[in-house]
C-alpha cells in the first residue's frame, strides 16, 4: 500500500496541472455544495425563526367549556419536567374586550402574563420588552402595554388613560397606557393589550386562574414540538386539557420547508453524481496514459492489487485536497454572500446557516465519493495485462 | 552446469474465431549461467517465446519449468513475486518509468517488493549504476537523460534483485552501433561476472554470434542451435 501510495503521489506531482485541474473541479462541486446548503439551512432557520421564534411554540389550554385552569403552578411543574428541550414556560391569562378611546371601540385581547415576577419567562417567549417601542412595561395594577398600530390609528399616547370594557358584566375599567409595542405582526399590534397577570386576573374577576401555559422549546427541538406536546399530554392527561403544537397550525410552512429541503438534497446529489463522474472519467483516462507504467511495473512483478491501491490513492488524494480546497471556497462564498448581498439596512438578505457538521459531511462525501469514483480505473488497471502494453509499443 | 530452464512442447495460438499458431512444438532447455542469443526474422515467433519464457505470455500447450518449477502451477500473485525475484527484463523500449529519476527506477523492483529501502540495498543500486556508467546522473529523471543511458538504466534495473536470468528482446534495437557495442559487452560482463543467464534476442549476427549459444527460429520452429 505504501508502494501504491508513493507511486500515486509522483503519477499526480508529475502531472501538476491535470491534477490542479481536477482538484478544482472536485473543489467548485464542494464549494456549490457548501454554499448551496448552508443557503438553504439558513433560510429555513431564518423562516422558522421569524414565525415561531417569537410566540408560544406548544400551547396547553383546557378542553373544557370552563376555559379557566385553576392550580397552575402545579401544571406547570409538571410539565417542565416532562422533555428536558422545554426552555421557556409561561402562564397566560387572556380575555377578550373592547378599548374604548373617545367615542371608538377596538376590540382587544387582555393578555396577562407575569412580566412582574422575578421568574417570568414570557418576556423569553415574546421578547417584549425589546419590542417596546416607546414607554415602559407595565408593572402595576390597570396599566397596560398597546400595539403601535392603535397610537398610530388612534392618536393614543404613552401615559394616556383609556377604558377596557368587559362585555359579559358591561363594566368599564380605566387602565393607563404605560407603553407601545411593535411585535412585527400587524393583527397582534392592533389587538393584543399586554398587561400583568395580577391585573388580567383583577379585571375579568376571575381568582387564582389562566387560560394558558405557553412554551418554547430548545431551538434544535423546534420540529419535534409534535412528540414533545405528546409527551406533556401524557403526563397531564387529555381529560382536562389539550395541547396544541406549532406544526399543526403551520402546516402548509412546513410542507413549504419540506418542498425547499428536497430541493436542496437534489441539487446535492446532483452535485456529487456530477463530481464522480467528472473525477471517474479523468481517472479512467489516467489508467490510459499510464498504461505503459503500470506494464512495465507488472512486468517487473508488481502486484495486481498494488497497481489497484495507485488509482485508489490518486483518488483519495484528489478528493482530500477537492474536499479542503472546496470547502475554504464554500466557507469565502458564503461569506462575500453575506457581505454583499445586503438589505436596505444593511443586514445580510439571508443569514446563512455555518453548520460545521455538515461541511465536515460534505468533505468526507467528496473524499469518498473520490475513492469510490478510482474504483472503476483501478479494476481496470489491475486487469491490464503487461504482454499487451509491450507487444503494442 | 543445471539447467535453469525447460521449454517442453510449446505451442502458442493467437485468436479465438481466426486461429494464428506462432510457436510449433518448442522444445528447449537453457543451462544456467549461459549467454544464449536467439535471431530470426519479423514475425518469426522469437518475441512471444521470450515473452512466455518471461511469464508475461501464457503458452497454449505445452510445459514452461524454470528451476523445475512448472509455472502453470502458479498463481498470479506468486508469478509476479516470480518474475520480481528470478527475471530481470531489457526491453527494445527501456520502459523507464519517467515520473522517476535514474536511481528510483533501478529502486523500483527492489520496492516491488515492500521492503525497506537499506542503506546496502541503496549502495547496490547505486554500484548497479556505475557498473553500467551511469554514476554521475543517476538522480537525473529519466526523461531527462539520452536513449543510450535510459537503456543502460533499464540493464542497471533488470539486475537490481540479483536476477537468476535476464530476458533481453532487442536490448540495442534503437541505438546507434557504438552504443549497441557498450551494451552488449556490459551483458557480458555482468554475465561473467555474476553467472546470470542472458538470452538476448537479436537479429544482428554480428552480435548474436558473441554468445555461447545461438538459436534461429524460423516460422514458429526451431531452425538452428548452435553452442559453440
Amino acid at each position: 500500500m505504501k508502494l501504491g501510495l508513493r507511486i500515486a503521489r509522483r503519477f499526480l506531482s508529475s502531472n501538476l496541472s491535470q491534477t490542479i485541474l481536477i482538484i478544482l473541479g472536485i473543489a467548485i462541486g464542494v464549494s456549490v455544495q457548501i454554499f448551496i446548503g448552508s443557503l438553504i439551512q439558513g433560510l429555513q432557520k431564518g423562516l422558522v425563526e421569524k414565525t415561531i421564534g417569537n410566540s408560544s411554540q406548544i400551547t396547553v389550554s383546557s378542553n373544557q367549556d370552563e376555559r379557566y385552569i385553576y392550580e397552575y403552578d402545579k401544571l406547570i411543574s409538571d410539565i417542565v419536567k416532562t422533555d428536558e428541550n422545554i426552555t421557556k414556560i409561561s402562564p397566560v391569562l387572556d380575555n377578550q374586550a373592547f378599548l374604548l378611546y373617545d367615542d371608538k371601540n377596538q376590540s382587544l385581547i387582555i393578555r396577562g402574563f407575569d412580566i412582574d415576577k422575578p421568574e417570568s419567562m414570557a418576556d423569553g417567549i415574546y421578547d417584549i420588552s425589546n419590542r417596546i417601542v416607546e414607554g415602559r412595561m407595565p408593572k402595576d395594577e390597570n396599566e397596560i402595554l398597546l400595539g403601535i398600530d392603535l397610537k398610530s390609528e388612534y392618536g393614543i399616547e404613552v401615559g394616556e388613560e383609556v377604558d377596557i370594557f368587559r362585555t359579559e358584566t358591561r363594566k368599564i375599567f380605566k387602565s393607563t397606557v404605560v407603553g407601545f409595542f411593535d411585535l412585527k405582526v400587524s393583527s397582534i399590534n392592533t389587538n393584543w393589550a399586554i398587561t400583568t397577570l395580577d391585573n388580567a386576573q383583577k379585571v375579568f374577576e376571575a381568582g387564582e386562574v389562566i387560560t394558558s401555559v405557553e412554551i418554547q422549546v430548545n431551538e434544535d427541538a423546534v420540529f419535534t414540538t409534535d412528540e414533545i406536546a405528546g409527551k406533556i399530554l401524557n403526563v397531564i392527561g387529555n381529560e382536562g386539557y389539550k395541547v396544541v403544537n406549532w406544526k399543526e397550525q403551520n402546516e402548509s410552512l412546513l410542507s413549504g420547508l419540506e418542498g425547499q429541503s428536497i430541493s436542496s438534497y437534489m441539487i446535492q446529489v446532483f452535485v456529487i453524481i456530477s463530481v464522480v463522474i467528472s473525477i471517474a472519467s479523468i481517472l479512467a483516462i489516467t489508467v490510459l496514459q499510464k498504461s505503459k507504467q503500470i506494464g512495465i511495473l507488472k512486468a517487473m512483478g508488481i502486484r495486481n492489487s498494488t497497481t489497484s491501491f495507485i488509482f485508489l490513492f490518486e483518488g483519495l488524494i484528489l478528493g482530500f485536497f477537492g474536499a479542503i480546497t472546496g470547502i475554504l471556497f464554500g466557507l469565502g462564498l458564503s461569506f462575500a454572500f453575506t457581505k454583499f448581498a445586503l438589505n436596505a439596512d444593511g443586514t445580510p438578505v439571508v443569514d446563512l446557516y455555518i453548520s460545521y457538521s455538515f461541511i465536515a459531511l460534505s468533505g468526507i462525501i467528496a473524499v469518498v465519493a473520490s475513492v469510490l469514483a478510482a474504483l472503476m480505473p483501478a479494476i481496470r488497471s489491475s486487469k491490464l495485462n503487461a504482454i499487451d502494453i509491450i507487444r503494442n509499443n | 552446469m543445471g539447467k535453469i530452464l525447460e521449454l517442453k512442447n510449446v505451442n502458442k495460438i493467437y485468436g479465438t474465431d481466426i486461429k494464428t499458431q506462432v510457436l510449433y512444438d518448442i522444445n528447449l532447455s537453457f543451462d544456467a549461467g549461459s549467454f544464449n542469443s536467439i535471431i530470426g526474422q519479423s514475425g518469426s515467433g522469437k518475441s512471444t517465446l521470450l515473452n512466455i519464457i518471461g511469464t508475461l505470455d501464457t503458452a497454449t500447450s505445452g510445459e514452461v519449468l524454470i528451476d523445475g518449477n512448472n509455472i502453470k502451477d502458479m498463481t498470479a500473485n506468486q508469478l509476479s513475486d516470480y518474475r520480481n525475484k528470478t527475471i530481470g527484463f531489457v526491453f527494445q523500449f527501456h520502459y523507464l518509468l519517467p515520473e522517476f529519476t535514474a536511481l528510483e527506477n533501478v529502486l523500483m523492483p527492489y520496492n516491488i517488493q515492500k521492503k525497506p529501502v537499506t542503506k546496502d540495498v541503496l549502495d547496490r543500486a547505486k554500484e548497479r549504476l556505475k557498473l553500467v556508467g551511469l554514476e554521475k546522473v543517476m538522480n537525473n529523471p529519466s526523461t531527462k537523460m539520452s536513449g543510450g543511458q535510459q537503456q543502460r538504466t533499464a540493464i542497471a534495473r533488470a539486475l537490481m534483485n540479483n536476477p537468476k536470468m535476464i530476458l533481453a528482446d532487442e536490448p540495442t534495437g534503437n541505438l546507434d552501433s557504438d552504443s549497441t557495442e557498450t551494451i552488449y559487452d556490459l551483458l557480458r560482463d555482468i554475465n561473467l561476472e555474476y553467472k546470470t543467464t542472458f538470452i538476448v534476442i537479436t537479429h544482428d549476427r554480428r552480435i548474436a554470434e558473441k554468445a555461447d549459444r545461438i538459436i534461429e527460429i524460423k516460422d514458429g520452429k526451431i531452425n538452428l542451435d548452435i553452442t559453440k
